[in-house]
């Protein structure tokens, strides 16, 4: 039978992704606190159900080698095997190998070859080393667990259930002999004797059996050396044998196919662990829904045809969505498909276009109840509009963990001693740009560990404490989101770059720079100043690729260093990529729009102060020297001199400078659209908007707007 | 050595000896039945069992659940070590030995 396993399989490699970086996190907790029970726990679960839905989707490879690493995990969560810096190692190349395991499950490549097949037997062969050492008993592989539909028992014991047949002990077997050897597989987690079918005194035979017994086993063996036990006896006796995490509806069938009341059989199941009470009542409850459905129990389908059903694939994805959720904060996710978010936005910013349309109509034709609701409206599209970015936003901490394993390796590799410190983990970006900056920061970090911090020696040597910190930080300020990576290490060479700079004919022998101009040099293509090439970083690639995938996303990179002291880049990135609220001015006889989170205030600009500045492009604003430049030269708008100008006063990363403007129009709601290719390499504009009129309105790019202006004035000064 | 059921004159308490095993099944329920019958308290002394098998246990149970059914307390008062490696091995030591030491 064939069947269309691509959904599931899509699901499942995006929640294995997670399963996999809740593993590495668990795993440096543990790193840190190898008796941390909770990460033992949610690194076996993650094991797990990464073993369980590859299983489902036959992907045997991910399958077989999780196997391995769940047993060692088993044995860790049990207590028989503790954390240790040499497991905890192991564990994590498991990780790493499950994950290329799984990526080459994507890509529908079948079986192992080369490097790969040798790192699947080698780590195995390690895994198996790790379990022996401690584990005299034999490690029998034990089946995965019998998949059948309905929610599935958090035990990992073997449930067994007999009732010995009534001529056991003629024919000279005796329970007790079976039930000891049985004990030796493993250990009896609970055992309860039942003897309900013993009749009264008079009836009683004593060469007859009454005997049957519910058992709670944890053992390592699987199902088959289970039922070997009672080879003798089987065909007598009623026997059923539940693997570890059976389905609940494995548990009534047992709990029907047995002779006694299923109350009471409920409860033995309770007591012995297998299930929970509410498990016990859900149970119950889902037999009786599936017998009124009388439908086949899909685990006897499964296996007359050897082939899998998309319930049961949803059952092991629900069971996957289920362990998830107990891990990491109990939060209530939906799993939503990026376009159909993307095709959302794209219909608010619509919305938000007609909305400015009937505004703007209703104000012309002057009719006071369609204003009164036109207003309304619009207040509710900025509603949705602010929900709609909402659900795109997700927290920047999962990020930044992930830069906890980098930096651990680079440290563990150069034999430095790194700590990673980080704040501000809750707040929030749009997908989009986490997705995006998630690589130039992972390039930040690296350079950090791998050039800002010094040897253990050196950092003695210099009466730094012996291990390096890496902060990593991210907050709000002023309408974008600012990261930070700082180190603690040993700081930028500040001549070294500026002679790399004039070397390179970036700068003039002599030029006077600042600190952060010359530290802006490091952004330049081609530009490392590590005197050797690592693994990790220092081909000379990066800093200026960093900048240019910040830059795609409006956002700004500067950084700051003292000698000795260490190192600050800082990347500004802009709140949102879709909408903004905007402010709107008109420049000769054309409406831009400046982003309204950046503007400060506005002054008119007087008749008297223009005749004060003359050429000039600053004026005196309460004191305080403020540089401005004048939009309708800058974009060649044409038009009369109006008589009153106006000064828009913008900040951007600490700097004011003032826009001069014609004309003020207020606050609107801006859906950006982008300009296309042609006009990348336009100074000052960073897209475009339609009015609600149908006109089309720039917007500005203040941070470059800045640059151009500080370029000018260094060119006149220079 | 066949089993022997006896009855200690003083304290009333009922002694087995010997093995509870299949071999002597019938001879056991009778005997033990029989001694515990009208009982208003039933103390059994096993400390002198030199085998226990299924059966001996099945005999062990119906007599409890009788005395159970009929609202008679029922403890062990001893076991041997092959008694007790039979109630520990099916956790049945809680149900009649609260308070007994093994022998």
């Amino acid at each position: 039978m064939e069947i269309d396993l691509g959904q599931a399989k899509t699901t499942f490699l995006a929640e294995s992704q997670e399963l996999l970086e809740e593993m590495e996190s668990s795993l440096l907790i543990l790193e840190r606190d190898p008796a941390d029970q909770n990460a033992v726990n949610s690194l076996f679960r993650a094991a797990h159900t990464i073993k369980g839905s590859s299983g489902v989707l036959g992907i045997e490879t991910v399958e077989k080698f999780t196997h391995f690493v769940e047993n060692l995990l088993e044995k860790m969560r049990t207590g028989q095997i503790k954390a240790d810096s040499g497991n905890i190692e192991l564990l994590l190349q498991c990780r790493d190998h499950i994950s290329r395991l799984i990526t080459l499950a994507a890509d529908e490549v079948e079986g192992l070859s080369g490097d790969l097949l040798r790192a699947d037997n080698d780590l195995s062969a390690k895994l198996a080393g790790c379990l022996d050492e401690r584990d005299a008993a034999p490690a029998v592989q034990a089946e995965a667990p019998e998949a059948l539909e309905g929610p599935s028992s958090r035990t990992d014991a073997w449930h067994i259930s007999i009732r010995f047949g009534r001529n056991t002990l003629k024919t000279g077997m005796d329970p007790i002999s079976f039930i000891a050897y049985l004990a030796k597989l493993g250990e009896v987690v609970s055992i309860t004797t039942l003897f309900f079918s013993m009749p009264g005194p008079e009836e009683m035979d004593p060469e007859d059996c009454y005997l049957g017994f519910e058992i709670d086993l944890k053992s390592d063996f699987d199902k088959k050396a289970i039922e070997d036990v009672f080879d003798f006896v089987r065909d007598e006796s009623t026997i059923r044998i539940l693997p570890p995490y059976s389905r609940m509806a494995s548990y009534v069938e047992l709990i029907k196919g047995m002779p006694e009341d299923s109350l009471l059989l409920g409860e033995i199941l309770v007591k012995g662990g297998a299930l929970t009470a509410g498990e016990l009542e859900e149970a119950l409850k889902y037999q009786d829904e599936s017998q009124a459905a009388k439908r086949p129990l899909i685990g006897e389908i499964l296996v007359e045809e050897g082939s899998t059903y998309p319930e049961i694939i949803n059952a092991a994805l629900e069971k996957q969505k289920k362990n998830q959720s107990i891990s990491a904060k109990e939060a209530a996710t939906l799993r939503i498909d990026a376009a159909k978010l993307d095709s959302l936005m794209n219909l608010v910013g619509e919305l938000v276009i007609a909305g400015a349309g009937i505004d703007q109509h209703a104000a012309r034709i002057g009719d006071t109840p369609l204003q009164e609701s036109a207003s309304i409206m619009l207040r509710l599209v900025e509603e949705i509009r602010e929900s709609a970015m909402k659900v795109r936003m997700v927290p920047i901490g999962e990020t930044f963990n992930r830069f906890r394993r980098v930096v651990r390796d680079i440290s563990r590799e150069l034999g430095k001693e790194i700590e990673i410190s980080i704040s501000g983990a809750e707040t929030e970006l749009d997908k989009n740009v986490i997705e995006k900056i998630s690589d130039p920061l992972m390039h930040l970090v690296r350079n950090a560990a791998d050039h800002g911090i010094e040897t253990t020696e050196a950092r003695k040597a210099a009466g730094k404490r012996a291990s390096g910190t890496i902060r990593l930080r991210a907050g709000h300020d002023a309408g974008c989101i600012v990261i930070e990576v700082e180190d603690d290490g040993r700081g930028l060479d500040r001549e070294k770059i500026v002679e790399k700079a004039v070397a390179r004919g970036l700068v003039a022998a002599g030029q006077h720079l600042t600190d952060a101009e010359a530290f802006k040099l490091v952004f330049e293509p081609g530009f490392s100043t590590a005197d050797e090439v690592t693994k990790f970083s220092g081909r000379g690639v990066g800093m200026d690729v960093v900048r240019k995938n910040i830059e795609a996303l409006r956002g700004t990179i500067e950084m700051e260093s003292a000698r000795g002291k260490g190192t600050t880049v800082r990347v500004r990135l802009p709140l949102t990529m879709a909408i903004i609220d905007g402010f709107m001015v008109g420049i000769g006889q054309s409406p831009y729009i400046i982003p309204l989170d950046m503007v400060v205030e506005c002054v008119e600009l007087s008749e008297e102060d223009r005749r004060a500045a003359g050429k000039r492009n600053y004026v005196n604003l309460r004191g305080e020297v403020l540089p401005f430049i004048r939009l309708k030269e800058f974009f060649n708008e044409t038009g009369e001199d109006s008589k009153y100008e106006n000064i828009v006063i913008v900040q951007y990363a600490g700097h004011k400078i003032g826009l001069v403007v014609d004309e003020l129009f207020g606050e609107v709601q801006t859906v950006i659209k982008s300009l296309g290719r042609v006009y990348r390499e336009v100074k000052g504009i960073s897209g475009a908007t339609i009015l609600g009129n149908g006109r089309v309105a720039l917007i500005l790019d203040v941070p470059r707007l800045m640059q151009t202006i500080e370029k000018n004035y260094f060119a006149r000064a220079g | 050595m066949p089993v022997r059921i006896g009855k200690d004159a003083e304290n009333g308490s009922i002694s087995v000896e010997g093995e509870m095993n299949i071999y002597f099944a019938n001879e056991l329920k009778e005997g033990i039945m029989k001694a515990v019958e009208g009982k208003d308290s039933v103390c059994l002394d096993l400390s002198r069992v030199t085998e226990m098998d299924s059966s001996g246990l099945q005999v062990l149970l119906l007599a409890w659940r009788e005395a159970d059914r009929n609202g008679v307390p029922f403890r062990l008062t001893g076991a041997s070590a092959q008694v007790d490696d039979v109630l520990r091995l099916f956790d049945l030591k809680r149900l009649f030995c609260e308070g007994m030491e093994t022998a």
